[in-house]
């Protein structure tokens, strides 16, 4: 599905290194997580993967189903079926959050060269949904993430998810600022997504988020590299030992 | 005070140009009245300090640049609303293409006619509020159209009328020099929309000048021609009752230069005026919106709500003040006004103005001058908006509040395809 290998990112206005050689592949239906600490590069690495602007790829290749994803622009990535819920979401006063998501949903069916979804459908589908993430009518209706909460601006992501059906998502700290209950709400949101043919990269600094989306694969990236892989006990062991222990036992 | 000698000469050169239309002695008096003002305060020029951003000197000269009829190949913006529509053409009055103007509720006149007769309420308005709007800022401008303006319409609502009087103006000429002038008075408890749309000429002044009086209600929506070497001057005067309600939008598409200068006095206590424009605008453009708000009652609300989205050399401009005077406790005042540049050609200039003499208010402005988020245009491309429909999106949300200022919805949705289909022809 995903495939990144030996990617080296810096930051295009200044001369620093963000990414420096980052292997990683997750296979069709696999959950991988990455975690590390403050400042590894998780976050860039899910902006390059997505095409923000600002960062330059100096080596190495990213692809998606063996297209390369580093050619595109983030619309075609999107439309591609790559998916990124952001860290931070954005708000956008003006634009309703309903008009936004269906102009998505309408622009990537063109892209693809498949039927427009009808209002009356996108309408049942996107209520079908929002209930399920206990979003009420009227966050739908307000301008994009204005106003909400950071839970709702999480749950805002996971139904842009649930609705684009992308087919790799990159979940980018979707857990910070979450109460337990919250987090369980994005959880079964995210679990209801998995599919044999969805993947998932699970960006998390905390081990928690885990217990509720298990992942078959655990990396742990540090400066720039993923310096261990290993299978879901390696959440926990971050949960006793802490980054520093494992960086500390990779040195 | 004498006029600096270039001033005085570019006003005589400019009223030596114009003949004074007949009317009844009153009519004739107010004009002559305003002609003095003309000649007392000069028309404006280049280094006078209301003007420092809008060359005033085409809208002073005594002949008119000339400007393309446009045939903008659509509808009419107001043409599906029930209406009573009164077209001019190049500021003339053409009663072959207008509705017999009749309307419950409603008594309309055109102005020659109104001049000509008694009409104790127009004579009270007519160069009334214009003269009163000439302090603390000279609007030369206007003082010139009441003098010499022959065409327009008097309009007094004593119910609520039943649909909206259209006022349309036409461009005929390429050279073409028109001034109208209006007036309208809502009586207490009565209401009244005003649709106005069209180039009007290649240069157009226009003046309204708006009386409501208490728990009177008054709507206007603009939308001024797309021809983009139109020059247009336009005043609104309102002065406003107790309970009244003035709303007024503007949409500017394109023309070489435009200065709307509207200048509202509440006179009664719990008046609510919102005064809002939407203009966008691309290479060739200048546009200015000058406004001037009184508050000189207690527990009024005003609104300013003004938006520029330039491009391509464009150039935006906005003055507005709003002057709380002592005793007007509760005041209300907002007023926000914002450019979006889409390019690095562009500009806007404005001065945001409060000045207060009561201690009980609430007032607020500001002014913002930006390009595109591009953490926004990222993350709705990000979800597979195309980078073109998504900067569109991010214009039409930037000019979302204006838009909101209409309260008709249908108007509404009319002037977002109109700024749409602006957004489009520039893909
Ligand atoms: N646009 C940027 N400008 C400056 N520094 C940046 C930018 N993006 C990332 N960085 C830097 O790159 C490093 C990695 O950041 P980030 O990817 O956000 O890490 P993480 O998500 O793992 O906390 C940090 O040192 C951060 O300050
Ligand atoms: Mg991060």
């Amino acid at each position: 599905m995903l495939k990144i290998s030996n990617l080296h990112v810096k930051l295009e206005e200044e001369d620093k290194q963000i990414l420096k050689g980052v292997d990683l592949e997750v296979g069709a239906g696999q959950v991988h997580a990455i975690m590390g600490p403050n400042g590894s590069g998780k976050s860039t690495l899910s902006y390059v993967l997505s095409g923000r602007d600002g960062y330059e790829v100096t080596e190495g290749a990213a692809t998606l189903d063996g297209a390369d994803l580093l050619e595109m622009e983030p619309e075609e990535r999107a439309a591609a079926g790559l998916f990124l819920a952001f860290q931070y979401p954005v708000e956008i006063p003006g634009v309703g959050n309903m008009t936004f998501l269906r102009t998505a949903v309408n622009a990537q069916r063109k892209a693809r060269g498949e039927a427009e979804m009808s209002s009356t459908d996108f309408l049942k589908e996107i209520r079908a949904k929002a209930k399920e993430l206990q979003i009420d009518a009227d966050m739908l209706k307000r301008p994009v993430n204005v106003g909400f909460s950071g839970g709702e601006k999480k749950r805002n992501e996971i139904l842009q998810m649930a609705m684009l059906e992308p087919k790799m998502c990159v979940l980018d700290e979707t857990d910070s600022g979450l109460d337990v209950d919250a987090m369980k709400l994005v959880a079964d949101g995210v679990n209801a997504l998995r599919s044999e043919g969805r993947s998932f990269l699970v960006i998390t600094h905390y081990q928690r988020l885990l217990d509720h989306i298990r992942p078959d694969v655990v990396h742990i990236m540090a400066d720039g590299r993923i310096v261990k892989t290993g299978g879901p006990d390696l959440a926990l062991e971050v949960e006793t030992n802490g980054y520093a222990g494992i960086l500390a036992e990779e040195a | 005070m004498a006029l600096p000698q270039p001033k005085a000469d570019a006003t005589a050169a400019r009223t030596a140009a114009l003949r004074m239309p007949e009317g009844a002695k009153w009519a004739t008096a107010a004009r002559e009245e305003a002609l003095s003002r003309v000649n007392a305060m000069g028309l404006p020029g280049r280094r006078d300090e209301y003007w420092k951003w809008t060359r005033p000197e085409s809208l002073v000269a005594p002949d008119a640049p000339e400007a393309a009829v446009f045939d903008a190949g659509e509808a009419p913006i107001f043409g599906e609303i029930d209406s009573v529509k009164l077209v001019f053409v190049d500021g003339v009055f053409d009663p072959a293409q207008s509705d017999d103007p009749s309307l419950g509720g409603v008594e309309i006149e055109r102005l020659g006619d109104a001049a000509a007769a008694d009409i104790h309420w127009a004579k009270d308005l007519f160069g009334v509020l214009e003269a009163r709007g000439q302090s603390p800022v000279p609007r030369t401008l206007a003082a010139l159209n009441t003098a010499f303006a022959a065409e327009g319409v008097v309009i007094r609502a004593t119910g609520k009328a039943e649909k909206p009087v259209a006022l349309v103006y036409h461009h005929g000429a390429a050279a073409s020099d028109a001034m109208v002038h209006h007036c309208i008075r809502v009586e207490s408890g009565a209401a009244l929309s005003v649709l106005e749309s069209g180039p009007g000429a290649s240069r157009f002044s226009k003046v309204m000048e708006v009386e409501v009086a208490d728990g009177g209600r008054f709507d206007h929506i603009r939308v001024q021609g797309r021809d983009h070497e139109r020059r247009t001057m336009t005043h609104v005067f309102a002065r406003l009752g107790a309970e009244s309600v003035f709303k007024s939008f503007t949409l500017t598409m394109n023309g070489v230069l435009t200065r709307n200068e509207c200048v509202i006095e509440f006179t009664g206590d719990e008046g609510v005026a919102h005064v809002a424009g939407a203009s966008v605008g691309d290479g060739d453009f200048h546009h200015d919106d000058t406004v001037f708000i009184t508050h000189d009652a207690l527990d009024c609300e005003s609104r300013q709500v003004f938006k520029n989205v330039l491009r391509n050399g464009a150039t935006g401009v906005f003055q507005g003040k709003i002057l709380v005077k002592a005793g007007a406790q509760k005041t209300d005042g907002y007023q926000i006004s914002q450019a979006l540049l889409l390019d690095d050609d562009s500009q806007f200039l404005a001065k945001p103005e409060l000045e207060i003499y009561a201690d009980d208010v609430a007032c607020s402005h500001g002014s913002t001058t930006g390009a595109i988020d591009e953490t926004a245009l990222f993350y709705l491309r990000s979800r597979g908006v195309p980078k073109a429909a998504a900067e569109d999106l991010l214009v039409l949300s930037f000019l979302a509040e204006a838009i909101e200022e209409i309260d008709d919805q249908g108007i509404a949705a009319e002037i977002l395809s109109r700024l749409e289909a602006w957004l489009a022809r520039r893909r």
